[in-house]
């Protein structure tokens, strides 16, 4: 079977699987946040923190615990970083620099995972556990109980009640994050990944000479580190790393990890307001604009352009033998669409093409299908910029499933959808106007550089977390920059967002006219998919221009 | 507004502590144990290769060997590594770190290191440098990079069987036996498992001597 048949294939059996379980998994998901019933270990914990789990809140105090949840996150993985030495399992290593530990817990917490640091001889496996793995499961049900608290303020009508944050974060780890994640651990074992509480292993080679393979209790941080759209490796090189992703198999596993819940969440929305197919438009958008990106990446990887390139005589820098192209296309593709930062192949390494393309996709706002919550509530906040844009183009009061969008409704979705293109041109901008800092940080000059730069703010601001990882960003600059970039890629849009779904659960609900715009099929999500990608290229093209387009045209 | 703050902070640090023990010490340690069955023990462990009961290796990590007279190799070669010292990558990678060179395809630097090793290789193995295939001359995501390309262990056929005593039959059986396929057919592409096939070699070349 050649490459391209056999990935082919690859793709048919992906689809195969999202389709199999999208209905399924997607009624599960609504049902997880709407059920009355709280299971038994659910309210043994909410009486250990005594939280009441009947009150529903406001959104400024749904707000407030989002706010308050993660910022307390972000102070104690600090203190873990630098409290290392008194840690077990730190093997001698320091406690982690201020600078370091200052955005590696912004990273972690605000669902980046954007790694300044070398893993294997940086952090102890207290650290990994009881810090990162932590924050790779409730940055992950934090994004999804955002996104379930806008649908509910479509869903609801006349209230000032957006649902229990403490709930939704509790059921989000205990029902949806946690059981996947420890069955697809085990799985991940069985196909060869790491699962081991020691420093190393000492080996003497075929040629006499010693080393020492690092080992990590890996599986159980990659399973959330996929499926709860992060992308922190435990290894330096990521899912690269063999223990980390050992074959074909767990590449695909990993990957189908990484999309099955934001996917299935927008089933979870139209199950919600009481119309699937209000969901399945915007599946549909999501599904065509990340088809057509991929064929784009696959076909540039397939030929290069490059000089050293073309002297090797395939793009083979930066990708593993067992893994090969398409099958690195394809996770390059799933991670950069949903916010996760993983990389199985080095994207710096990429095609002028193939490597813009990655960087386009998260530029987009991440929701081809975005992270898990984020995907669906950027896409949601797109929508009703499309509805918007719609009714100014016809002349009619727009509303999107009953509810009327008006100043309020409409500011808080633009502040939702420009924080990011502000965070990422304000950023590289800044960092461009430094020759000094820039000087010390490219591993590439030319157009490559600087698509070093963009792609270091387009990521840390999407909370991405991928990087072209040639760029040195261990300067102050760069850590305390890409640090604020993330903390304002997060929580400007997740505050606007829950403005919004206020403002919206306090409406009534009123029903379709005439006149209304049918919000359910191929029309919207041609109009949808027009704003999606209307904005990104509005926003970005220069910048695209002088970056990776330039280098696919040399 | 100032207590509602609080009230939800003190909430905040609860729900966290708890969290903490559930997701980051129960779950971790409750996979860690499921780990230990056998079957998945080994793997967990990193799947570690041994030679009479000592570890000599990882069937999936590839540190490429040093032979100790470079005119008598008996060894195939791994790809080359960012991870190693020598700046080309080539020479052994170091596995308690990992990574990948992260140069672009326009980079000088990179079109100068693909073309040295493409000379150094051909001379290595004796062949015209046009039939050195692309994963023997580029830098794998990891340094770690287990595999090589069916191509590539062809290549070194010749040599190794030379310098081992052994028929280019029997190493082209052995590389056929440490072939690794696609997974399920269509995932990944096949590879020549390096640190697993040198063992072979050298367990063969071992009995053939007296």
């Amino acid at each position: 079977m050649s490459p391209t048949v056999a990935g082919l294939v690859q793709v048919s059996a992906l689809l195969l699987v999202l389709v199999a379980v999208y209905v399924p998994f997607g009624n599960y998901l609504a049902h997880v946040y709407t059920s009355d019933k709280h299971w038994r270990v659910e309210r043994a914990l909410y009486r250990l923190v005594r939280v009441d789990p009947g009150t529903e809140q406001r959104w400024t105090v749904y707000a407030a615990g989002v706010l308050g949840f993660s910022f307390l996150s972000i102070v104690l993985l600090y203190l873990l970083q630098r409290l290392q030495p008194l840690l077990p399992f730190d093997f001698g290593r320091a406690a982690v620099e201020p600078s370091v530990a200052f955005n590696t817990a912004i990273s972690f917490v605000t669902n980046t995972n954007w790694q300044s640091y070398v893993p294997e001889t940086t952090l102890g496996h207290s650290v990994q556990m009881a810090g990162l793995t932590v924050q790779n499961f409730v940055s992950a049900a934090v994004g999804m109980a955002v996104a379930v608290a806008l649908v509910r303020g479509f869903a609801r009508s006349g209230t000032d009640r957006l649902g229990n944050f403490w709930v939704d974060l509790v059921r989000g780890t205990v029902r949806v994050l946690l059981p996947i994640s420890f069955a697809a651990a085990i799985l991940l074992v069985g196909l060869g990944a790491v699962m081991s509480l020691r420093a190393g292993v000492d080996v003497t080679g075929v040629d006499g000479r010693q080393s020492t393979l690092a080992l990590a209790p890996a599986a159980s941080q990659e399973v959330i580190k996929m499926l709860g759209t992060n992308g922190g490796g435990i290894f330096n090189a990521n899912s690269g790393h063999p223990f980390e992703n050992p074959n074909g198999a767990s590449n695909l596993l990993e990957y189908l990890l990484v999309l099955v819940i934001p996917v299935s969440l927008t089933r979870a929305f139209g199950v919600m307001v009481g119309n699937p197919r209000q969901g399945h438009v915007l599946a549909a958008v999501m599904g065509v604009i990340w088809g057509s990106l991929l064929s784009v990446a696959w076909w540039a990887e397939t030929h290069p352009n490059g000089t050293a390139t073309l002297a090797a005589g395939a793009a083979l820098e930066g990708k593993e033998v067992r893994l090969g192209i398409p099958s690195s296309v394809l996770f390059g593709m799933a991670t950069t669409g949903t916010s996760t930062g993983g990389v199985d192949s080095m994207h710096d390494s990429y095609t002028g093409l193939g490597g813009g393309v990655l960087l386009l996709n998260m530029l987009l706002g991440e929701v081809t299908p975005g992270g898990v919550g984020t995907g669906l509530y950027n896409i949601l906040v797109l929508a009703v910029i499309a509805v918007f844009l719609a009714g100014l183009m016809v002349g009619r009061t727009p509303e999107y499933l009953g509810k009327k969008l008006g100043r309020v409704q409409i500011t808080a979705a633009a502040i939702a959808i420009l924080a990011m293109p502000a965070v990422v041109l304000l950023g590289a901008g800044a960092a461009l106007a430094q020759p000094g800092e820039l000087d010390a940080a490219l591993n590439n000059d030319g157009p490559h550089g600087l698509s070093e730069v963009l792609y270091a703010y387009a990521s840390t601001a999407n909370n991405n977390g991928s990087a072209f990882a040639g760029l040195t960003v261990t300067s102050d600059f760069f850590q305390s920059t890409l640090g604020l970039a993330m903390l304002f890629g997060r929580f400007v849009p997740i505050l606007a967002v829950l403005a919004l779904a206020g403002s919206l659960a306090a409406q009534k609900r009123v029903e379709p006219g005439v006149g209304s715009l049918p919000t359910h099929g191929p029309m919207f999500g041609v109009l949808v998919g027009g704003t999606v990608v209307l904005v990104a290229a509005l926003t970005f093209f220069p910048a695209l221009a002088l970056g990776p387009i330039a280098e696919a045209l040399k | 507004m100032l207590s509602l703050l609080t009230r939800q902070a003190a909430a905040a640090v609860r729900v966290l502590i708890l969290l903490t023990l559930v997701l980051g010490v129960a779950y971790p340690l409750a996979v860690w144990g499921v780990s230990r069955i056998p079957g998945l023990h080994h793997r967990a462990e990193g799947s570690v290769l041994t030679v009479d009961g000592r570890p000599a290796g990882s069937s999936l990590i590839g540190i490429d060997p040093v032979p100790a007279d470079p005119a008598a190799d008996p060894f195939f070669h791994t790809r080359p590594s960012a991870t190693a010292e020598d700046p080309l990558g080539i020479g052994p990678a170091d596995p308690s770190v990992s990574g990948g060179s992260n140069k672009g395809g326009f980079s000088e630097t990179l079109l100068g290191a693909v073309e040295q090793r493409r000379a150094l290789i051909a001379a290595r193995e004796g062949v015209d440098a046009a039939r050195v295939p692309a994963d023997a001359v580029t830098a794998s995501a990891s340094g770690l990079d287990p595999n090589i390309s069916p191509a590539y262990a062809a290549l070194q056929v010749p040599r190794v069987a030379r310098v081992t005593g052994l028929s280019e039959a029997d190493v082209a059986r052995l590389v056929a036996q440490h072939t690794d396929g696609r997974p399920l057919g269509f995932l990944g592409e096949p590879g020549v498992n390096v640190p697993e096939l040198n063992l072979a070699v050298h367990a063969a070349a071992s009995m053939m001597r007296p």
